[in-house]
């Protein structure tokens, strides 16, 4: 039997959806597609997070080669169709190859408008339309300078965002008034542009261009008014046109797009047409919801089925991240309507509900976009709000009698054909239905088999709410970010920190959505870290946030009783200092005395209540806490070296007192352990520490990222100096760059195997300006953290911690409430 | 339970007020051998539970205070501060004990909870 055959010109993901869908029903067809672009399908609506850096190209494909291969595709890249032969039922490409159909669907797509203006042309001028965009944007940006994006609408303003995070200036250029005048009103619009200011993106509406300036590349834009603005780069986003041009040929009906009925046949019936070229209804579309129902009726059309595209309006939303904004339908001024209008300058939050004849017709929300899908639902139900009119603004929250604030509730109340998924137009039952036929249980499933969150992603949290309402308890989810709390692994909080000068973890929480309202056990101590790293003069350090050990500065043992190791510099001890010891051991019934592998003494049992009179024990002999509990600077491992050892070759011991008296106090992402060997036959160990020096004749090689704990791994050479400032310079810089950089409870070597050794040996070792600002930014934090933890307890510094509250039944058990402190 | 009062009212007993426990934190309470952990939360809600946790007796009293539970020092469990049951895929259950406020006082019965 002879199947019929599909031929796709564009490889969009209108054409790309339309597939799924065919394949689905089992459509029985023979699929060739021509591309002019020479990739696979990918997700064009994530181009942003590709340009911020928030995602790489893989993490935004669609369809990879296996998919195409596993579906028996023909797909022909870098092809463009040049020619239709509607009677033969053939098309060519510009390559030669000609393929025959019985169906043909033309998926063109849109080219971007370019603004005709002088100098247009020149190299530097660029659209915001594909990959290859993306790439010059940021080849451009790794060399700086000031961009221009003339556009403020959706595109341009996520380009702007874009490039300013990849360092660049950056000026928008936007005719109208206000920004995305075609999505918000100017109210919204004005609290956008505070925004992006606040952000450091200059904005410039009523900005007419005249021309770019530049003889062989690109350097300026001149406005009409005069105004000239420097500029390496000139992104315009200010539209997109159908491309019409080989259906035009063909002899098919265009008008504005490639005119459709609402089945999307053209004017030949074997010939369909998807995507932004498509003119159906008097329309044309750029959004990706509608581009996705088109998808969905043509495959229909294509099985046979009976199907309509209908026009519905597609809330619009801005992904920049940190800024939330949520339109949707009409919302321009009238006689016949009426604006419910609530703002919270504090908040920064703006909302405005339009009715007409006590119906919604449109929403416009700024800051606190929780309620626009609630909106919406009215909008497309039609129902009469008469009812809930005074309350309506408040959201779905306040109804019914002050419902609290509780996301999951918010969507138990949904209905089953509200809509979750705006990108794919997927309700809350499509969700639930795939969930209980098909058994899902994550995430992940029921994105592969509902495309619910699949596109853009802020509907995440939804989707998940959708699932755990679904299954109940069974259901647990898996967080990509760096816990439950978040979607934002911790290279991105700990960009978004520094970028948007958070400085409190209720800062950070607030601007960057924690979906918990206190955070968890393993995102505050993160966080706190964090915020100290980047802070170091400014933030609070928040004992509640840290762990056990790192609050009460002893190690928590398995029967939640102590132990507690003095610092000895460099491993050195005295006949004082172990009298001080052995006289608190037997002063406080210490069970258990052990020599560590850091060259130092374990107190091993210690009671909670007993910690602050025996390190005030220990404090008077000379002895401060060792850190063995932190997140920070450990030991300070080191032979004898010149001293004493007949193969020495420098005093390594002193040495390596000199780098722990440097380095203590300072907290870093994971612990730290050094090592100072006086000679190569390395008996401190060196070679397996965070940091280690191997002392030779001529200096002092520095090595780093050794691990010998789950993970075993030798040192790799970072570089050799004559001198032990230099070895101190360099530690400190070391040190200081992995705190900047270091995910929490990343030790060195795996910050290392991330970043890169390369990198680290150029910022460190090679580049002595760099080397320097480390070192400084290192030393002016450890103004801020040297001090002994356990002198600042024992002078009475939250004492509370080590008290009982009360204690009942020893002697009376009806009287004997005792004071608190 | 060294507790051996039967009347229910006569457990009833202050034991300080709120603001000798840090938000998000814990304090201890010892009723002879038995250790009481009494905890405030960030929006100041206060809860009692048996010092230890249902896995291996850890000290919960230790741990890190978040969204109405406690994460155990030792091992990690979640454990609930309104029922002392554990979170997620653990089980088991730590006794409760009943608390109120009385302006910024404490009140702490030292009968477990059922």
């Amino acid at each position: 039997m002879s199947r019929q055959k599909l031929v796709i010109i564009g490889n969009g993901m209108a054409p790309g959806r339309m597939l799924e869908h065919l394949f689905e029903a089992q459509g029985a067809y023979d699929v060739t597609i021509f591309n002019a672009e020479p990739r696979v399908n990918y997700d064009r609506i994530m181009l942003s997070p590709v340009l911020s850096g928030e995602k790489s190209f893989d993490d935004i494909v669609i369809h990879d080669d296996a998919w195409y291969a596993d579906n028996g595709i023909m797909l022909h890249r870098g092809e463009k169709v040049v020619a239709i032969d509607r009677d033969a039922k053939t098309v060519t490409s510009e390559g030669g190859i000609t393929a025959a159909y019985d169906k043909l669907v033309i998926a063109t797509g849109s080219n971007p408008f370019i603004i005709p203006v002088p100098g247009h042309q020149l190299p530097g001028v660029i659209a915001y339309r594909d990959l290859d965009d993306v790439e010059t944007m940021k080849v451009a940006a790794a060399r700086g300078g000031r961009a221009v994006v003339i556009g403020g609408g959706l595109l341009g303003l996520e380009a702007a965002a874009g490039l300013k995070a990849q360092g660049m200036e950056v000026t928008v250029l936007h005719l109208m008034p206000t920004l995305l005048e075609r999505q918000l009103d100017p109210a919204a619009g004005y609290l956008l542009q505070k925004e992006l200011e606040g952000r450091g993106i200059e904005i410039r509406c009523g900005a007419n261009t005249k021309q770019v300036l530049g003889t062989d590349k690109v350097e300026g834009i001149e406005l009409e008014d005069g105004t000239v603005i420097d500029a390496s780069l000139v992104v315009m986003a200010v539209g997109i046109r159908p491309n019409t041009q080989l259906a035009k040929d063909s002899g098919l009906e265009v008008g504005r797009g490639i005119v459709t009925d609402a089945q999307m046949r053209t004017s030949d019936p074997d010939i369909l047409s998807v995507g932004e070229c498509v003119e159906v209804g008097g329309m044309v579309y750029g959004l990706v919801a509608p581009l996705y129902q088109m998808a969905k009726v043509a495959a229909a059309t294509l099985t046979g089925e009976a199907a309509a595209f209908a026009h519905a309006e597609t809330p619009t939303k801005l992904k920049v991240t940190g800024i939330n904004l949520y339109s949707v339908g009409d919302f321009g001024d009238g006689p016949d309507r009426e604006d419910v209008v609530l703002r919270d300058a504090a908040r920064g939050s703006y909302k405005r509900v339009i009715l007409k004849d006590n119906k919604v017709i449109g929403a416009v929300l700024y800051g606190d976009v929780a309620d626009g899908m609630w909106y919406n639902e009215f909008l497309k139900s039609g129902d009469c709000v008469e009812a809930i009119r005074e309350t309506l603004i408040f959201g779905q929250a306040h109804q019914g009698g002050g419902v609290a604030a509780d996301p999951l509730a918010a969507v138990a109340n949904l209905s089953a054909d509200a809509e979750i998924c705006g990108c794919n137009g997927i309700c809350k039952g499509k969700i639930v239905d795939a969930i209980n036929d098909k058994g899902l249980t994550s995430l992940a499933e029921v994105r592969a088999h509902t495309k619910a969150s699949a596109s853009c992603g802020t509907c995440t949290g939804l989707v998940e709410s959708v699932i755990a309402l679904t299954l109940g308890d069974s259901f647990e989810k898996k967080a990509e970010g760096m816990c439950g709390c978040t979607t934002l692994g911790h290279g991105e909080v700990r960009r978004l920190i520094v970028a948007k000068g958070l400085k409190s973890i209720p800062a950070v929480m607030q601007e960057l959505e924690w979906s918990t309202a206190n955070g968890c056990a393993k995102c505050r101590p993160a966080l706190n870290y964090y915020l100290l790293s980047d802070w170091p003069t400014e933030y609070k350090d928040d004992q509640q946030s840290r762990f056990i050990n790192e609050r009460v500065h002893a190690n928590i043992q398995k029967d939640g009783t102590y132990s507690v190791v003095p610092r000895m510099w460099g491993g050195m001890t005295s006949a004082d200092e172990l009298r001080a010891i052995a006289n608190v051991v037997d002063k406080f019934n210490i069970p258990d005395v052990k020599v560590t592998g850091g060259q130092r003494i374990d107190l091993l049992g210690v009671k909670k209540e007993d910690l602050p009179a025996v390190w005030s024990d220990l404090n008077d002999a000379g002895l401060v806490s060792g850190h063995a509990y932190a997140k920070g600077l450990r030991t300070v491992k080191t032979c004898v070296g010149s001293t004493w050892c007949r193969f020495g070759t420098q005093d390594s011991t002193g040495l390596g007192i000199k780098l722990e008296k440097f380095l203590w106090g300072s907290w870093t992402p994971a612990k730290v352990k050094l090592a100072v060997t006086g000679c190569p036959r390395n008996c401190a160990e060196a070679t397996c520490k965070d940091i280690g020096v191997i002392c030779v004749d001529s200096g002092y090689q520095i090595v780093y990222g050794g691990a010998a704990g789950l993970h075993i791994q030798g040192t790799t050479e970072l570089g050799t100096v004559k001198t032990e400032e230099e070895v101190l310079e360099i530690a400190g810089a070391l040190t200081q760059m992995y705190r900047e950089q270091g995910f929490y409870l990343e030790r060195i070597y795996k910050w290392a195997d991330r970043v890169g050794y390369d990198t680290v040996k150029a910022a460190i070792f090679d580049d002595l300006a760099s080397r320097r600002a480390y070192y400084d930014r290192f030393v002016i934090s450890q103004e801020n953290s040297q001090t002994d933890p356990w002198s600042e307890r024992v002078s009475g510094v939250d004492k509370h911690e080590f008290n009982p509250l009360a204690v009942f039944g020893k002697a009376d058990a009806a009287t004997s409430m005792e004071p608190a402190e | 339970m060294n507790a051996n009062v039967s009347d229910l009212d006569l457990d009833w007993r202050l034991i300080g007020t709120i603001d000798d426990i840090p938000q998000q934190g814990a304090r201890c309470v010892e009723n002879g051998a038995t250790k009481i952990a009494v905890f405030r939360t960030a929006a100041d809600e206060i809860f009692a539970l048996e010092d230890n946790c249902p896995h291996k007796n850890g000290p919960l009293s230790q741990g890190i205070v978040h969204d109405g539970c406690v994460t155990c020092p030792l091992h990690n469990w979640v454990i609930s501060l309104s029922t002392g049951s554990a979170q997620g895929a653990d089980e088991g259950r730590s006794a409760t004990f009943p608390v109120r406020l009385d302006g910024r006082d404490i009140y702490l019965n030292l009968n477990p909870g059922a």
